[in-house]
């Protein structure tokens, strides 16, 4: 909760949304949304991460209006919006399904939203212009959305929601839909479309590269909470909880207990080695903690290396090759398996690691992160 | 190969028993509405006779015309009830008694017609006892029609409606609609097709219902199914031939039309789709 005081001491103009205490409870007992609070600044594309049923649809449901919040408050631009009906609320959302209408055409769908605002004609027709080629469908305009490709509708899908310059945008996992090929470009295509518009963005996604690329803040969820609010290099590389480092990529989590505490370094005593933090952290000695380390700062080398600290041995049970690099599943001493990734920076075949071999995993002391929670 | 080909045979055997099975009536009655053998099984030679009959047949026309006029009305009222019926079941998942409505609003489909009848009539009865109205007439077989046919148009505009994306809704509340907009402006116009075809349905029940109608009439009010029948047992009429072929004409008309227009759509739909994917892959 420490990242929502921070947040809440910004300048009130910046802020665009602002969430408090928000709760959903379903048939008096199920907690969907547990006391969620939260703002985003103008701009921003902040992502709800978390795997299905931890409440980032319900959030975002509430959000839109969809569904009533059992308690707690959102208010957007300094007004509350809590009961007001989707309809009525400056907000629009990107579904999932794309839902668009199947009886209308792309420029009919485009135009929905602000035919129901009484907007004059001839603007109607500028802005749908506008819209479309913004998004480069002007030569589709006449089509139904049956008529187009899967990455046609999401960009119609975009452009509508967009149309009526909503103060804030929903993004219901936008990718979801797209094979993997497609996501890629598509991705950029929308994260161009939304700089380009400026508006401020929440999005909800299970997929936390689609959450890293595309968003400037991310919030993980949990059982209807959030784990940790934060940038996304800072949650990956500084994960405040196991649950949060398990989430968000690969991770080997040793468990130990703190030898030595001082100011500037720690070592953690784990039942392989001896971890040697080089920084210091929130704790005591004889407190019993997590050191995660990720499969990409371990270091493999067949050779023992010198010192004390920071290394252990075992044997590779398992290679798993990528291409771009090559994951190795090593089996320690004490039968801990961990995962430890190689560059393939070169095009020679054999860098001498294969099945049974015994190996040594290395890292240097700022690549681990110690849980204390 | 001798059984390849025995198989064949066979299989032609059996569509043909089957189409002589379906159909042969039919072209019998056909054929026999231009006999001019005032007795209905024995051919002298063609004539136009019964057609004539026919035209001058006032009470079997007044017949054909209140099965039309029934059938267009109850088909209207069927639709009506019946999309509320599939609204209330699909789009409001709780409520008190959904299950008791979601097991009684089919149950006229299962149901014998005769029960429903009688139960209607007594109904009917007692009311009128009460009352002094409704009279048996008109209004109480129209009454009988739409029950049945509720249950029909329900089942049709369920299906349809279960199949659409329900996010369709909140996409159009989200731009604006408020809910009576939803309604008139996205799901009603997506539901035509179903409506269409529900009224279909339920007008060629209500057209060829004999069991509720009888139980259901008044004096002055027979429906063309009820004129066929009761002369039937006074033993047939030619002129019913001629009646007969008329409507099967009219109904094939009809189904070929229609058929046509689906396919005609089908193939349009297949051929925009193959265009926005050459399209996409240039």
């Amino acid at each position: 909760m420490a990242t929502t005081a921070k947040e809440n001491s910004k300048p009130a103009q910046d802020v665009l949304l602002r969430v408090e205490g928000l709760t959903k409870i379903y048939d008096g007992t199920v907690k969907a949304v547990d006391d969620v609070s939260l703002t985003v600044t103008k701009g921003e594309i902040f992502a709800l991460l978390g795997g299905s049923g931890c409440g980032k649809s319900t959030l975002l449901r509430m959000l839109a209006g969809f569904e009533i919040p059992t308690k707690g408050k959102i208010f957007l631009a300094n007004q509350d919006i809590t009961n007001l009906p989707p309809y009525q609320r400056p907000i629009n959302m990107m579904f999932q399904s794309y839902a668009l209408f199947p009886h209308l055409s792309v420029w009919e769908n485009v135009a929905f939203g602000l035919k129901r605002d009484g907007m004059p004609k001839d603007e109607i027709a500028a802005r749908v212009e506008a819209m479309l080629s913004l998004a480069q469908l002007n030569k589709y305009a006449k089509r139904k959305p049956h008529q187009l490709s899967g990455g046609q509708q999401q960009r119609v899908a975009l452009v509508r929601s967009l149309a009526k310059r909503p103060q804030l945008l929903l993004l219901d996992e936008p990718l979801g839909a797209l094979d993997k090929k497609l996501r890629e470009t598509t991705q950029l295509e929308l994260v161009n479309i939304i700089e380009e518009v400026g508006v401020t963005c929440v999005l909800v996604t299970h997929d936390q590269e689609e959450a890293m690329t595309m968003a400037s803040r991310i919030a993980v969820m949990s059982e209807g909470y959030f784990l940790q609010v934060g940038a996304p290099d800072a949650v990956y590389e500084m994960p405040n909880s196991r649950q949060v480092a398990d989430f968000i990529g690969n991770v080997n989590i040793f468990d130990g207990v703190i030898e030595e505490d001082e100011a500037d370094h720690v070592t953690v005593r784990c039942a392989e080695c001896v971890h040697y933090v080089g920084h210091g952290v929130s704790g005591h000695s004889g407190m019993a903690v997590g050191v995660a380390l990720r499969p990409e700062k371990i270091i493999l080398s067949k050779e023992k290396p010198k010192g004390d600290y920071n290394w252990c041995a075992g044997e590779v049970i398992e290679i798993v090759y990528f291409g771009a690099h090559t994951t190795y599943h090593l089996k320690l001493d004490s039968g801990k398996v961990i995962k430890a990734q190689e560059l393939n920076n070169t095009r020679d075949l054999s860098f001498g690691l294969t099945w049974g071999d015994r190996a040594y995993a290395q890292w240097n002391d700022l690549a681990m992160v110690v849980l204390t929670q | 190969m001798s059984q390849a080909s025995n198989n064949k045979l066979f299989a032609k055997g059996w569509m043909i028993a089957v189409y002589t099975f379906l159909y042969l009536p039919i072209i019998t009655l056909v054929v026999f509405s231009f006999n001019d053998s005032k007795l209905v099984t024995v051919w002298s030679h063609a004539s136009f006779r019964w057609y004539e009959a026919l035209v001058k047949d006032t009470a079997l026309i007044e017949a054909v015309l209140l099965s039309l006029k029934i059938a267009f009305l109850s088909a209207l009222m069927s639709v009506f009830f019946g999309t509320f019926t599939a609204f209330a079941l699909n789009r409001y998942k709780r409520f008190k008694g959904r299950t008791l409505l979601s097991s009684m609003s089919s149950m006229p489909l299962v149901m014998p017609d005769v029960i429903v009848g009688l139960s209607l009539l007594l109904m009917i009865v007692s009311v009128q006892h009460w009352l002094g109205y409704p009279q048996k007439g008109l209004l109480t077989i129209l009454l009988g029609h739409a029950l049945l046919g509720t249950a029909y148009a329900a089942v049709v505009v369920t299906s349809r409606l279960r199949e659409m994306d329900s996010k369709l809704d909140e996409a159009a509340m989200d731009l604006g609609c408020k809910p009576w907009q939803v309604f008139t402006l996205v799901t009603f116009p997506l539901l035509t097709p179903a409506l269409v075809s529900a009224f279909l349905l339920t007008f060629t029940l209500s057209f060829d219902d004999v069991v509720l109608s009888s139980f259901l009439s008044g004096p002055g009010y027979s429906t063309m199914p009820m004129v066929i029948f009761s002369r039937a047992r006074l033993g047939l009429n030619p002129t019913i031939n001629a009646v007969a072929t008329v409507t099967i004409i009219v109904v094939t008309i009809a189904v070929i039309a229609s058929s046509f227009y689906t396919s005609y759509q089908e193939r349009k739909r297949r051929r925009e789709e193959a265009q926005a994917y050459s399209d996409t892959n240039k």
